[in-house]
């Protein structure tokens, strides 16, 4: 279904191009992913599972989960959550592993006439996002020359999704909305030495000599790009839950929610049941309200609402219950969610018999946390420690974000989950101490002071109740960074 | 949890299969991806080594902190053979 009124977007729908689908003709617009215009088209299962055969829509909507893999033009194995929609395309619902392509086959990509990748750059940053952008932004401040990598055709991360406005006193990004503030920081970037790198996928790190090697992969060609300094702003991954069902299309990530109504235009359901009170939770469901779908219950584990009590007074204003001490039991449907069971949990998180609830929803949203991606620190040989404060395995580094590699940075949710805001901090963090390897003539007292401001702003965001948890996790990451350093020093 | 709960939807494995595998004696996720798969298939653990440890860790008794993760290789992302394959073509 799609979205036709909205209080805060207007959808800039793109050209409306027909494509097959099974067999079928539906309708989709230019500039909208397969499976957005699937689901607009009342789509829902994208493949049968490989070994069970079960029936599999999307999850994560940003390419990470490998849910909605379809058959398109004949090629197998296509992410269809990720990839533009063509006129004319021939997608299939894919079952197990699909059938080899034919030869010759190819998916068509789009403009033909792309950008040339440069061999070599002093920086290379991997991720478009708050942070990428923004260590772009500071290190070009310092005379330095970077590469941003995304492989999303549109920069700016999941700022291009977040319709909210954002607290905090981080100078003239604070009450704005967040799909304004990735327009700013494109912006900025344009008056930097930073080239951007668009729909290109970085699949290795390695070593090469004193300097690091990228593989990269756009188009359907290989490239390698030689960096002396890489910055990884690779954002994070959706947590899943396990329950029964929690397969079945219609569950979904919070982010692929916000992905299909914030960018697409398109109601992920008719009716929702949110997992999880944190912000995510109560700020998506509010989205949910404003997007004209209905909100059944949110409901939470935890005896509390861990989000900010202003979110969750808007959503209970507007008559969504929000449960806590509640899990969620199982979905149920033949092909998609038709409903799904709650119960009450006691202190030790196990379900109350006798209290389980049978809500008529057709869409579930997990909004149980993310997971920092930073499986290419530790492929260039970083070390992974567990910090759960920072959302589960990190990769290990210091106050400047760099990490036991050396020149090799972690910063915004790659590093440790926080919000927007602290990623653009850390992103200029990096950005600074990168550029200050770099350049070894740079203006000390400017990067002084840069330094300075970036971090009195993590301090401060990190000073107030809900900068607890990260706080606490980013100093038991640098005190096992001490540690060690300590150990090397003594042995 | 029921035995039929799919933990890594890549390579189909359910709860009842890792804990299975978990009461034959193995204990950490790198064992459990070479012999279940889970974690080598298109997401390469990206949804459920998470799920995993967390299975480990309550099956063994050993806290989450202690469960070693599996090792990362490149590629990050599924590559048509195909593309690696026009690296050695001479034009």
């Amino acid at each position: 279904m799609r979205i036709s009124e909205h209080p805060i977007l207007d959808f800039d729908r793109g050209r409306e191009i027909e494509f097959e689908f099974d067999g079928k003709r539906l309708v989709g617009f230019e500039g909208e992913t397969i499976a957005a215009a699937l689901h607009a088209a009342e789509v829902r299962v994208l493949r049968r599972s490989i070994k069970l055969d079960r029936p599999r829509g999307f999850f994560c909507a940003i390419g990470r989960c490998s849910s909605c893999l379809m058959t398109v033009d004949d090629v197998p194995n296509v992410m269809t959550c990720v990839t533009p929609l063509r006129a004319g395309m021939k997608v299939e619902t894919q079952s197990g592993k699909g059938t080899i392509a034919p030869e010759g086959a190819r998916l068509a990509t789009g403009d033909a006439a792309s950008e040339a990748i440069p061999s070599a750059v002093p920086l290379a940053i991997v991720g478009a996002g708050p942070a990428g952008l923004s260590a772009a932004i500071y290190a070009g401040r310092l005379g330095v020359e970077s590469v941003v990598i995304d492989e999303n055709d549109v920069p700016g991360g999941q700022l291009i999704k977040q319709t909210h406005m954002f607290f905090g006193s981080l100078d003239h990004y604070a009450r704005v909305r967040g799909i304004d503030i990735g327009e700013r920081l494109v912006q900025d970037l344009e008056s930097c030495p930073a080239r951007l790198l668009t729909g290109t996928t970085v699949l290795g790190l390695y070593d090469d000599g004193d300097a690091k090697a990228l593989s990269l992969l756009k188009d359907g060609q290989h490239a390698r790009l030689r960096a002396r300094a890489v910055i990884l702003a690779t954002g994070a991954s959706e947590n899943v839950l396990a329950f029964e069902n929690c397969d079945l299309p219609g569950v979904y990530g919070a982010g692929a929610v916000q992905t299909l109504m914030n960018v697409y235009g398109v109601a992920p359901g008719e009716r929702v049941l949110m997992v999880g009170a944190g912000n995510i939770g109560l700020i998506v469901s509010y989205q949910l309200l404003q997007a004209g779908v209905r909100v059944e219950a949110v409901i939470d584990a935890m005896d509390e609402i861990g989000g900010y009590h202003v979110h969750a007074a808007k959503i209970r204003r507007m008559g969504v219950p929000i449960l806590t001490s509640h899990t969620i039991l199982r979905a149920d449907g033949e092909t998609r969610v038709e409903s799904a069971t709650i119960a009450r949990v006691d202190e030790r998180w196990a379900p109350v018999p006798g209290s389980e609830r049978t809500l008529d929803v057709d869409t579930v949203c997990l909004a149980v946390g993310l997971t920092p991606n930073c499986e290419l620190a530790l492929m260039a040989g970083a070390d992974g420690v567990y910090v759960a404060e920072l959302g589960g395995h990190v990769a290990r580094h210091d106050r400047d974000l760099e990490t036991n590699v050396p020149g090799v940075f972690i910063a915004g949710d790659a590093s440790g989950i926080e919000e927007a805001s602290t990623a653009m901090l850390e992103g200029r963090l990096a950005g600074l101490a990168a550029a200050e390897r770099l350049v070894p003539d740079a203006d000390a007292n400017a990067l002084a002071s840069l330094r300075q401001e970036a971090e009195d702003g993590l301090g401060e965001l990190r000073a107030g109740p809900f900068g607890e948890r990260p706080r606490f996790g980013k100093n038991r990451m640098f005190d096992l960074v001490n540690d060690t350093k300590d150990e090397r020093r003594g042995s | 949890m029921r035995d039929d709960v799919v933990i890594c939807r890549c390579e189909d494995v359910t709860y009842g299969d890792i804990v299975r595998a978990i009461s034959g004696g193995l204990s950490t996720t790198e064992e459990i991806k070479r012999i279940l798969r889970c974690g080598m298939g298109p997401c390469q653990g990206r949804t459920c080594s998470r799920l995993i440890a967390r299975i480990i860790a309550s099956e063994t008794g050993a806290t989450i902190d202690d469960v070693e993760f599996p090792v990362v290789r490149p590629p990050t992302m599924p590559v048509e053979i195909g593309v690696m394959a026009d690296e050695h073509h001479e034009d």
